[in-house]
């Protein structure tokens, strides 16, 4: 019954630390666009594909203290970071469900910056244009961002390796 | 010659709306989508789901809420944003049809709907505007990439932000119309704020529409008003308990499908939503009128889940409810699910665990992650400043979220104790923390 939430904890607990709300929000959309199965409805937002269920999750999670959130000044702004508490690994011993390659897909996400997995997620979102429309789209919401020809390529190379290791 | 996309009526038609009095319609494209077959559907959608199982008036339509958002964004750029420099009258027509045509992808019970099936709204939405429709077929005649563009600004990925901002943003027409609406249909005295104030106030700006400082106590109320509308009416628990039933009868349905079930009223409409295999026709032919009609009708099924679930969602025996921490009471919650199978009542349809939640106001700053475009305030020295720095209120409740956590149950048969008594006492126990 709370399956879903169970997930997060999993994921989390899987990348063992997720720095950034916003990362966090695009390595559970990307994982499920690898077809990882979470059902937190996504939108575009300000950022991209943005879910407010994974917010409300996360958030719940925090408070039933399953998730420990650290919140760090950065001076002009604040950086939280998620990580599993030890409430959280009873928790999910409790449930059933484990995803085969899901720690991979996590792994390699993790590794990346905020900004790349941005550029990543909104050339997902926009998965079902051709490539050529998928850049011009990406250049319209993302203006500002300043992509260049060289990340967009990183960018598509990263989304077919990780294809590629999941299907692996 | 007159061009498709500024051909007016030969006269203004106008629709009595409760709400707005009068929605002026002079443009032929607006006219000829409201006459749309995929627009008039949303008569047949309710606005509010189930909520007129609590709410005896909430019967009003997706189609009624359609038109009124329209007609705000009318008055926004006909009467107030007409002749600024800052806005681009080329964007008009394609701003007043997102209004009209922004809730064209929802389903019956959409909430419950798209939970089972696995289904996105916006994804519909977008597929009628740019499919074989006849709203797509009238789009395109303004321009061949016009229903393009109103998928974009639907969908938030318009190059236009400020367009966006009109039907996307935490002060749009969407929600000024919806309040105002749900709040006169379902009698309550919450949901009311001076909306003609805040339109006065509104100015375009680069990327967003700001309010002159003038108007911040029309914004006050009318986030204040959202709060309470959330509360009283939308996350009222037994509407939710409602929904629950709904959910949970369609996946009764689905799981009796899969498993090569014999119904005694075939579900002919929902066959290709159960194996997937459905396309965009077959969510256009759905309405609540077909739901109901396959819920009355499934109160004779010979399963008795399936039946049961359905007579309890149309003659409303809706779920008992309590309150639930689920982070302390996660292990009741287990011991809650085997003592429902020995007593013979199924958790995965009878023990149903439900949250809802809101955040009234969300405010951000630059360099902060959040992802809430936040109500700016025109200074009259020509500077933004964000909403929470000038209101107490507003900063009183900004980025504040309120989570209610339910468990729903059927207490009618746990208190029939004609079979498995014990069991049931003990569920009844551990529920009510009763000796």
């Amino acid at each position: 019954m709370l399956e879903e939430h169970a997930k997060i904890v999993q994921f989390i607990t899987l990348a063992g630390e997720v720095t950034g709300r916003k990362k966090l929000q695009k390595m559970v959309y990307i994982a499920k666009k690898m077809n990882f199965p979470f059902q937190e409805k996504y939108q575009f937002h300000m950022y991209g594909p943005y879910s407010e269920e994974l917010t409300l999750r996360v958030e719940e999670l925090c408070n039933m203290a399953f998730l420990s959130e650290k919140k760090e000044d950065k001076g002009s702004y604040v950086q939280y970071t998620y990580s599993c508490t030890e409430e959280g690994s009873q928790f999910l011993s409790t449930m059933e469900g484990n995803h085969p390659k899901l720690d991979l897909c996590i792994e390699r996400l993790n590794n990346k910056s905020s900004r790349f997995l941005e550029m990543v997620s909104t050339l997902l979102y926009f998965d079902h244009l051709e490539r050529a429309e998928q850049v011009e789209k990406l250049h319209v919401v993302k203006g500002k961002l300043n992509f260049t020809e060289t990340e967009i390529e990183e960018a598509f190379a990263f989304i077919k390796d990780l294809q590629l290791c999941i299907q692996a | 010659m007159v061009s498709y996309a500024t051909q007016k009526l030969a006269e203004e038609k106008v629709f009595k709306d409760p709400v707005h009095r009068y929605i002026h319609v002079r443009d032929q494209v607006i006219w000829d989508l409201i006459g749309a077959r995929e627009f008039q559907r949303l008569r047949r959608i309710k606005q509010l789901g189930t909520t007129y199982l609590v709410f005896h008036g909430a019967e009003h339509s997706r189609f009624n809420h359609s038109l009124g958002v329209y007609e705000v964004v009318r008055r926004i750029i006909d009467d107030i944003f007409t002749g600024r420099p800052e806005w681009d009258e080329s964007e008009r027509l394609v701003v007043l049809c997102a209004a009209l045509l922004h809730d064209l992808g929802h389903g019956p019970f959409s909430h419950s709907f798209e939970h089972v099936f696995d289904l996105d709204h916006e994804k519909f939405t977008q597929a009628i505007l740019l499919g074989d429709t006849e709203v797509n077929a009238i789009l395109k005649r303004v321009a061949p990439e016009f229903p393009q563009h109103v998928s974009d600004v639907i969908a938030k990925t318009y190059g236009n932000k400020q367009a966006v901002s009109l039907i996307s943003s935490q002060i749009d027409a969407d929600r000024m119309d919806y309040l105002q609406r749900d709040a006169y249909f379902t009698g309550v005295s919450y949901g009311h704020f001076d909306m003609e104030r805040i339109l006065r106030v509104m100015r375009p700006r680069e990327d967003q529409v700001v309010i002159k400082q003038s108007g911040m106590h029309a914004v006050e109320d009318y986030i204040m008003s959202r709060y309470q509308m959330y509360w009283q009416v939308y996350f009222h628990p037994v509407s939710r308990s409602a929904e629950v039933i709904l959910t949970k009868a369609l996946h009764r349905a689905k799981e009796l499908s899969e498993n090569g079930y014999k119904f005694a009223y075939e579900p002919r409409h929902f066959k290709t939503f159960f194996d997937r295999t459905f396309s965009l026709a077959d969510y256009i032919a759905l309405d609540e009128g077909i739901v109901m009609t396959y819920f009355q009708e499934w109160v004779h099924e010979e399963d008795e889940i399936l039946a049961d679930l359905c007579d309890r969602f149309v003659n409303r025996r809706l779920f008992q409810y309590i309150e639930f921490d689920p982070a302390k009471d996660y292990r009741k919650l287990s011991e809650l699910e085997q003592l429902f199978k020995k007593a013979g009542i199924n958790p995965a349809y009878y023990l149903v665990f439900d949250s809802s939640s809101d955040l009234p106001y969300d405010f951000y700053r630059p360099g902060e992650e959040g992802e809430r475009v936040p109500i700016h305030l025109l200074m009259p020295n020509d500077e933004l400043r964000e909403l929470s720095r000038s209101s107490e209120i507003v900063e009183a409740i900004s980025g504040k979220r309120r989570t209610d956590h339910k468990l729903y149950f059927p207490e009618d048969l746990l208190k029939d104790d004609t079979k498995k008594k014990a069991v049931k006492k003990q569920i009844l126990q551990l529920l009510y923390g009763q000796a």
